[in-house]
């Protein structure tokens, strides 16, 4: 009942107010002299110095959905839920490199997308426009989920009603005044919130570590209370340490999970609006005390156990939402106004990627499809103004994808996402280093890659469903004589490679056309200030041209 | 100590190894380090109550910020322009 939760409800509808102030005033916030061009809209005018790009990529890498999700991974399965430690850590030297580049050549050229890069390194618009398929695609669902983030808030507040309409009445509200701020202030306004976002997530995550473990009587009876339970259920896979069977299924998740986190539009997104080199390099640092973050929420869904939390029912009969159990035991351990607080900085979590993420597949949209195929003369200003409108009918989508079909169907779809992502990895972040790969061999790669990933997430059962079950693939289904699971984004990228490198050497040995590179080796390499950056020229050449035409 | 120069930047390709360094090499440790399960998975030693498999994950946050940190410091542009 909702009246038992007035407070809550009244922190967490005034502090949702206040960011929504702040979204639509950040428009003003270090404003440019022209608001109409991708580069402001989209990418913040590339100028974000590092405490603001701190929080944005954190806000825009950690959200809402995983600080739900996480934990109730740790509740339903125990060890294997702690993936999401390792898979924060091994990202940042991963990339540390890997991104400048990007940075360099996207500021020399003036790229938006990581599709803009591919389309110039090899030559090819079809790479380009998977590419930006793959991207948008992967996006969509990620965007439903956070609504899942604030639902199960909502839900624990008591806010629901008795058809669909009516229970998803604040979602629909708190989405169309993200889109309005969105579409307003584009890149800036979650920038500004981020701000907001993580101070609100580190006080509530900073007292529940040390005040839940002080009321649940210390860690080892957290721990002791998660290890009786996974004894005590049937599931062979659970418990507080990895088993034989879920070890490579666990390394690979999390290695897999590394290499696909930062192909996603939106986290390229982020980087690209950083203001030079040094910003990127330092955050790759500072970015992991968000891991840290991370590693202490996954461990609520152990203290959830402790406090005897019993997660609310599902959209269906006989199901239980265990993206409840992190709003619940907030519920049950904190003051009401605390708790208020704490769903607050979830509610919030949820619209900064949501905004970053709608701005990135909008931005995919209108470069390398409107753009390419729909308008090639599109000036800066119709090239922000396609992705304005963009950004509000991707949100418009991800809303009617969690009111009309059941928001499990969002999960499966996001499962897919990351496995999908992962396949632009050799046109994407080999790219960066080599051209050595032929551009059809890319578009083959890809094609086998996709089609084996899904393939194999569609054999994958679960207790509850035979198909989608999950992105632990048995390697039993190999022909290998164990019972052991691995990622299936791993394999299918594997073989990606491996085709797209056969597919290179034939093409190679047949003397097919590859195309010219539109870039240089020292693209890489260039930083804030270099003289032979393009977009300030475009930018010139159009306010040169304007009153002409 | 010395940070390993690259060789003295030619005028043909001013920036070309701008981005190498043997520092660089050292980014594979907490890359390698976090997914070896070995390492971490196990009950004892506990430290404030966690398990192994808890304090030592998290600790390799303390690694990876370190090396990152040590690998930027030692290759960011060495005196300027």
């Amino acid at each position: 009942m909702w009246r038992d939760h007035l407070t809550e409800i009244i922190v967490f509808s005034f502090l949702f107010l206040l960011v929504s102030v702040m979204g639509f005033v950040a428009a003003r916030w270090r404003a440019p002299k022209d608001m109409a061009h991708l580069d402001e809209w989209g990418l913040g005018g590339r100028s974000f110095g590092g405490w603001i790009t701190w929080f944005l990529v954190g806000g825009d890498l950690y959200t809402a959905y995983t600080f739900v999700a996480v934990p109730a991974l740790m509740f339903g399965a125990g060890a294997a839920g702690f993936f999401a430690v390792p898979y924060t850590i091994v990202i940042y030297p991963l990339v540390f490199l890997v991104l400048v580049r990007l940075w360099s050549v996207s500021h020399r050229h003036g790229f938006v997308t990581p599709a803009d890069f591919v389309r110039n390194r090899f030559d090819s618009p079809v790479l380009a426009l998977l590419i930006a398929i793959t991207g948008i695609v992967a996006t969509m669902p990620y965007i439903a989920l956070q609504l899942v983030g604030i639902e199960a808030v909502l839900k624990t507040m008591g806010v629901t009603g008795d058809n669909a309409l009516a229970r998803h009445l604040p979602i629909i509200i708190a989405f169309a005044i993200l889109a309005a701020y969105t579409y307003q202030s584009g890149l800036r306004a979650p920038a500004l919130i981020a701000f907001v976002k993580d101070s609100l997530i580190y006080i509530v995550i900073l007292v529940a570590v040390i005040y839940l473990p002080y009321k649940l009587g210390g860690w080892g009876d957290i721990f002791a209370a998660a290890d009786a339970k996974f004894d005590a259920s049937p599931n062979p896979n659970d418990g507080i340490l990895l088993n034989g069977n879920n070890q490579l299924q666990y390394v690979t998740l999390a290695f897999g999970s590394a290499l696909a986190l930062f192909l996603y539009p939106h986290s390229i997104t982020g980087v690209l609006a950083s203001r030079n080199r040094d910003v990127i390099k330092r955050n790759m640092s500072a970015l992991p005390a968000y891991s840290l973050l991370l590693g202490l929420i996954a461990l609520l869904g152990y203290m959830a156990i402790a406090a005897g939390v019993k997660p609310l029912p599902g959209a269906k009969e006989g199901t239980v939402d265990s993206n409840t159990v992190v709003p619940l035991l907030f519920d049950q351990q904190f003051p009401d106004w605390f708790a208020g607080v704490a769903y607050a900085a979830i509610g919030i979590g949820a619209l900064v990627p949501a905004a970053i993420m709608s701005i990135a597949a909008a931005n995919l949209f209108t470069r390398n499809i409107y753009k390419e195929y729909l308008k090639r003369d599109a000036s800066p200003a119709q090239e922000a103004n396609v992705s304005k409108i963009t950004s509000l009918v991707v949100k418009v989508g991800a809303v009617a994808c969690i009111v009309f079909l059941d928001p499990q169907f969002s999960i499966d779809l996001q499962l897919i996402g990351g496995v999908i992502i992962l396949q632009t990895l050799p046109a994407v972040a080999l790219g960066l280093y080599t051209r050595w790969f032929h551009r059809t061999g890319l578009i083959v790669g890809w094609a086998v890659g996709m089609g084996l990933g899904m393939w194999m997430l569609y054999q994958v059962a679960s207790p509850t469903r035979k198909h989608f079950g999950g992105s632990a693939f048995p390697l039993s289904e190999f022909g290998f004589d164990t019972t052991k699971t691995i990622y299936v984004g791993i394999v299918a990228v594997a073989v990606n490679l491996a085709v797209a490198a056969l597919v290179t050497l034939v093409l190679r040995a047949a003397k097919v056309e590859e195309g010219i590179d539109g870039t240089e080796p020292d693209d890489y390499f260039a930083d804030e200030g270099d003289p032979r950056v393009t977009p300030g020229t475009e930018r010139d050449a159009d306010s040169a041209r304007e009153p002409v035409a | 100590m010395a940070a390993p120069e690259p060789e003295a930047p030619t005028t043909t390709a001013p920036t070309r190894a701008k981005d190498h360094s043997p520092w660089n090499w050292l980014l594979f440790i907490p890359i390698v380090v976090p997914l070896v399960p070995v390492f971490f998975n196990g009950d004892s030693p506990r430290v404030f109550g966690f398990p192994r498999f808890y304090w030592l994950q998290l600790a390799f946050i303390l690694l990876g910020v370190g090396t990152t940190t040590l690998v930027y410091q030692m290759t960011k542009k060495r005196g300027g322009h």
